[in-house]
């Protein structure tokens, strides 16, 4: 009997959810990152908007950047108007957006509590409670004993170093699987034509004048009708090609799991003052995330001591985590703003858009993004909702400062 | 972990310092005169490069002084500032 080749009775491999295409020599749009803003972005393009003829480029492979690497916290309790309506309409997209895709998200709407651990605390969430009601977003006050009735493992006792003197409490803010939501919308793009294209580096822009008409490309020059950036940490280093700068710098923002562990953490638990953000991941890992190291920096890495301190902080609050493990720990590049709000909009070159600037909060906002950016591309002009965080408000002064909501990281 | 070279001390441990990123930026000159844009700039904008950084940073828990360095923003591989200009490492 010949012997057979191993494998040989092995299933074929499913059909995958996207393809790789080569690129096409012009695209009426091109998007620069094939995270999840870059993909919602194009999901809205196509869908709202009806432009399918779009490339969407990505240096690495797909969604392998913050996209992989964030803590999956969906929340809208933001303070300022103009951020509420941006994130309170990316929540209520999330709300809806197993169904649209029709793929599971396990979008787990466990509630969020933003812990506040001095008078000044109290004072700022009670105010940030009332400002989330105005703007129509669910948000309570709680005082410690409600907040030990909804995470008992949560210790609020007074003899903490730093106790738990209350928190803000919004009921839809949840978790959601990232890696599901990326491959939902690549699913999605992949079937309405969309290319998108890994292992694709945009080295720099074609210009006639001042408007953009293209992109070079590790894998050769693409002309473009439109070039829209979501490249995060890396915007910086794409619009310098221009000459053009931008209020970003990109620091390292670390996060890390523990081994898998039989639900205990029902919610999402935030703590500006202590630095730490921890939730439970369906399948079990403790996700906590840290603030950013202080440093500039695009190695995809950290410091020890941040970790520490995050640790730290974490086992204080929960003393039940002090038996379980680290299991790994990781890092991404994240883009800052003076204000602690993103940067989305027009440029001074015609046919380049910005999206950048979501720092340590990127990730919830996902739909929002690609639907307010799509619109953007396609309009040519600012959707009314991500109107506010124009590039030019550092120089009007129109700031969205949103350090107190958007806290240690968000 | 970086071990970050104090001009003063040494080579000492990241958690000793405090960063004050990016050197050499001046207020302006004639502030009664500065445009918006050019205040947005001196106010909200820096170099930002994926390479050499020439920052400060300050031995906050040694000698309390500030000095500025060439770092590397993707290996972390840093040098101290040996320039002409060095003169103001002292403070700022």
């Amino acid at each position: 009997m010949a012997p057979r080749t191993p494998g040989a009775d092995l299933p074929e491999h499913p059909d995958w959810l996207w393809h790789s295409p080569d690129p096409k020599p012009s695209y009426d749009v091109v998007i620069v990152g094939g995270g999840g803003h870059g993909l919602a972005t194009a999901y809205y393009l196509a869908v709202n908007h009806g432009i399918t003829n779009v490339a969407v480029l990505e240096r690495g492979w797909l969604a392998g950047g913050n996209m992989a690497r964030n803590t999956t916290i969906i929340r809208s309790n933001y303070l300022w108007d103009e951020s509420a309506g941006l994130y309170e309409h990316a929540l209520k997209l999330w709300e809806g957006l197993e169904d649209e895709l029709d793929y599971p998200l396990l979008f787990s709407q466990r509630g969020v509590l933003n812990l506040a651990h001095s008078l000044q605390e109290v004072r700022d969430g009670v105010r940030r409670v009332n400002a989330n009601r105005l703007n129509g977003i669910d948000a309570e006050w709680l005082d410690p004993h409600q907040v030990a009735e909804i995470c008992p493992i949560l210790n609020t006792s007074p003899d903490l170093r730093y106790p738990v003197l209350g928190a803000t409490w919004q009921p839809r803010a949840g978790i959601a699987k990232h890696d599901h939501v990326a491959w939902a919308f690549a699913r999605a793009l992949d079937r309405m034509g969309v290319d998108l294209i890994q292992g694709c580096e945009v080295t720099g822009f074609e210009r006639v004048g001042d408007r953009v008409v293209g992109v070079n490309t590790s894998r050769g020059p693409i002309r473009a009708g439109k070039v829209a950036l979501a490249a995060a940490g890396h915007t910086s280093v794409l619009a310098d090609t221009l000459g053009l700068r931008l209020p970003i710098q990109s620091h390292p923002l670390q996060a890390l799991v523990s081994e898998l562990l039989e639900p205990v953490h029902p919610t999402v638990v935030m703590s500006n003052s202590v630095h730490v953000y921890v939730s439970q991941a369906h399948k079990g890992e403790l996700v906590l995330g840290a603030g950013i190291d202080a440093h500039n920096s695009y190695s995809q890495r950290g410091a020890f001591h941040t970790i520490e301190r995050e640790m730290t902080a974490a086992v204080e609050l929960f003393p039940m985590f002090a038996r379980a493990h680290v299991l790994r720990t990781w890092g991404g590049v994240v883009d800052v703003t003076p204000d602690a709000s993103a940067i989305m909009g027009l440029t001074p070159f015609e046919g380049l858009y910005v999206n950048c600037g979501w720092g340590t909060g990127g990730f919830k906002s996902t739909p929002g993004v690609g639907w307010c950016y799509a619109h953007t591309i396609a309009c040519d002009e600012p959707h009314p909702l991500n109107a506010p965080f124009s590039l030019e408000r550092f120089t009007t002064g129109a700031l969205v400062d949103e350090h107190g909501a958007a806290g240690v990281a968000h | 972990m970086m071990l970050i070279p104090c001009p003063w001390c040494g080579p000492r441990n990241e958690i000793e310092f405090h960063y004050g990123g990016q050197a050499d930026v001046h207020y302006p000159s004639d502030p009664r005169s500065t445009s918006d844009e050019d205040w947005a700039h001196f106010l909200f904008f820096r170099d930002n490069p994926k390479g050499v950084f020439t920052e400060r940073w300050s031995h906050a828990a040694g000698c309390r002084r500030w000095f500025t360095v060439h770092r590397d923003t993707v290996t972390n591989e840093i040098h101290p500032d040996d320039s002409a200009s060095a003169a103001r490492t002292v403070t700022r």
